[in-house]
């Protein structure tokens, strides 16, 4: 049998473009992307199974990086938080409620009587890159078990200060859109995030209030940031205002437990 | 085994049936992880990025009429317009849209087809091991006899003036064949996985020596890039091998399982 290479390459070719365009139809739909969420389904139950308790790797003080680079919301502009900012966070409280037995209202004075933990850790975002800072904060743990959690709760909801569609608001990008909800303070583009317990007990998960030896700055959450350290970045929300425990996030936004979340990302980061 | 005049059972069906699925995994794969890498499109090594001096950067210069792509590699500038860092209509990415899944950029589909074929990859690859090498595929025909190994060079020489075996010698891989696909399907995809498990965060806290195998996570990221190209190198020469060493006896071999000795067109 004879075989023209000519027109094998040319089907190949069409071939590749037509598995090309097929893909982009596949993701395209709900059904798809969620078909497609399989692979990481997997990959959390797992890593669930295998893991347990294990720390991420921590590193010694001359790993750090020289320039960590901030990223998400750098400089939030929603009113709110100016005010904050502006009194150096002296008014500044973490709530904790939900499903508690005692709602808690946290200055960082009280969160800073708490019992400390450091860590110098590799931060690993979601876009490839990684920075190594020291973390010094107190064990979600202990805040839960001070507000006491009902047995009803599944996970840790976290509300956060800061707007993203102000992230470009100086910038001449940004659309008249997202400077009327911006200026609005629409809340819908708060930053939030959810974890499970498995994370929320997770001996390195702390509420970090010190970066590196020194007060947490803007740019890196000030006044209280969320380290998870065997997530990506995403999963750790800085400008923290409130810790609510609930027991499903599938009401509460876009459904999918937190900000990038709802824009496709996968709710468990550990890879 | 004969199964009738001059064919010859060259392919064991697990074997055939995983190197299809493992082919199907790795253009998936190649071309999510390309608009993986577009979200970043800069590689480091160490455990740590050094975002002011990359290995290697595919970026874009905008300071003329039209943006310029640039492709940095250890500092030195190659204008790449047209492919890399701008394609397209003026399209500022690293990689251009034809080669990457999804072709828009999106880096939140990209992970989820990337690691959904990783997974049947990985699956796909254990059964391969598994049975190769408890069937002795790998012994009896992946690595070479000392005989073999003292015919290096001349196979070496008989294949880049592509001249092929027949008849009987047909029969068994040659030397470099033995040698690059050991190299490929026992080293270099091996490798490729634990690159990329390196760069999870959680497989990481399980195993601490993961990443260091590789100098750190940036280096294991950069790693996986380098092997991801070595094995784009080694699919190209193999399908012009098997184009030219008679396509139709070739690709049924690996389909069906059967190759005919005689059958073989000379180059």
């Amino acid at each position: 049998m004879s075989f023209d290479r000519r027109s094998l390459l040319k089907f190949g070719a069409l071939g590749l473009g037509a598995a090309t365009a097929g893909c982009d139809r596949v993701d395209a739909s709900p059904a798809g992307m969620d078909a497609l969420g399989f692979g990481n389904w997997l990959t959390y139950r797992t890593q669930r199974l295998l893991l347990g308790d294990s720390l991420a790797q921590e590193f010694p003080q001359s790993a750090i990086s020289a320039h960590f680079r901030p990223n998400g919301s750098v400089d939030p502009k929603d009113p709110e938080y100016v005010a904050l900012a502006k009194n150096n966070f002296a008014d500044w409280r973490l709530k904790v409620d939900g499903l508690v037995d005692h709602p808690l209202s946290l200055s960082l004075a009280d969160l800073r009587a708490l019992p400390a933990r450091t860590q110098i850790t590799r931060h690993d975002c979601v876009e490839g890159w990684s920075c190594i800072g020291k973390w010094t904060g107190t064990q979600l743990s202990h805040v839960l078990d001070q507000a006491g959690v009902k047995k009803e709760a599944r996970f840790v909801l976290f509300h956060c200060a800061d707007s993203m569609d102000m992230m470009s608001l100086d910038s001449t990008n940004a659309s008249d859109s997202q400077k009327s909800a911006a200026a609005n303070g629409a809340p819908s583009t708060r930053y939030y995030e959810t974890i499970d317990f498995n994370d929320a007990r997770h001996p390195q998960t702390i509420l970090a209030y010190s970066m590196n030896d020194a007060p947490l700055t803007i740019p890196y959450g000030a006044p209280l940031r969320l380290r998870v350290e065997r997530q990506l970045g995403y999963k750790m929300p800085k400008y923290l205002m409130r810790a609510e425990l609930i027991r499903d996030f599938r009401n509460i936004r876009g459904g999918h437990g937190g900000y990038w979340e709802d824009q496709g990302y996968d709710w468990f980061a550990g890879t | 085994m004969k199964l009738a005049k001059n064919f010859f059972r060259r392919h064991a069906a697990v074997v055939r049936l995983t190197h299809w699925i493992n082919a199907l995994c790795l253009v998936f794969l190649l071309m999510s992880g390309l608009n993986i890498f577009n979200a970043r499109p800069d590689l480091y090594w160490g455990s740590k990025s050094t975002f002011s001096h990359p290995l290697l950067s595919i970026g874009s210069d905008d300071s003329g009429v039209n943006p310029k792509g640039v492709t940095k590699v250890f500092g030195h500038s190659f204008t790449t317009t047209g492919v890399l860092g701008v394609s397209g209509d003026g399209d500022e990415r690293a990689f251009p849209a034809w080669s990457t899944i999804p072709s828009d950029y999106d880096l939140a589909t990209a992970r989820r087809w990337h690691f959904l074929f990783a997974w049947l990859f990985v699956l796909n690859g254990l059964l391969y091991l598994t049975f190769s090498i408890s069937s002795g595929h790998v012994r009896r025909d992946l690595i070479p006899r000392r005989d073999e190994l003292r015919k290096i060079g001349p196979t070496l020489v008989d294949h880049l003036r592509l001249r092929f075996p027949h008849g009987e010698e047909a029969k068994r891989y040659n030397v470099v064949q033995m040698m690059s696909y050991f190299i490929v399907g026992f080293i270099l995809l091996p490798i490729m996985v634990l690159a990329g498990w390196s760069m999870s965060p959680g497989v990481d806290s399980l195993a601490h020596f993961l990443p260091q195998l590789f100098g750190g996570r940036q280096s294991a990221r950069t790693i996986h890039f380098l092997i991801a190209w070595l094995l784009v190198l080694f699919t190209i020469v193999h399908l012009f091998m098997v184009l030219i060493s008679g396509v139709w006896n070739n690709v049924r071999s690996m389909i069906t399982g059967r190759y005919d000795l005689g059958q073989e067109r000379a180059p």
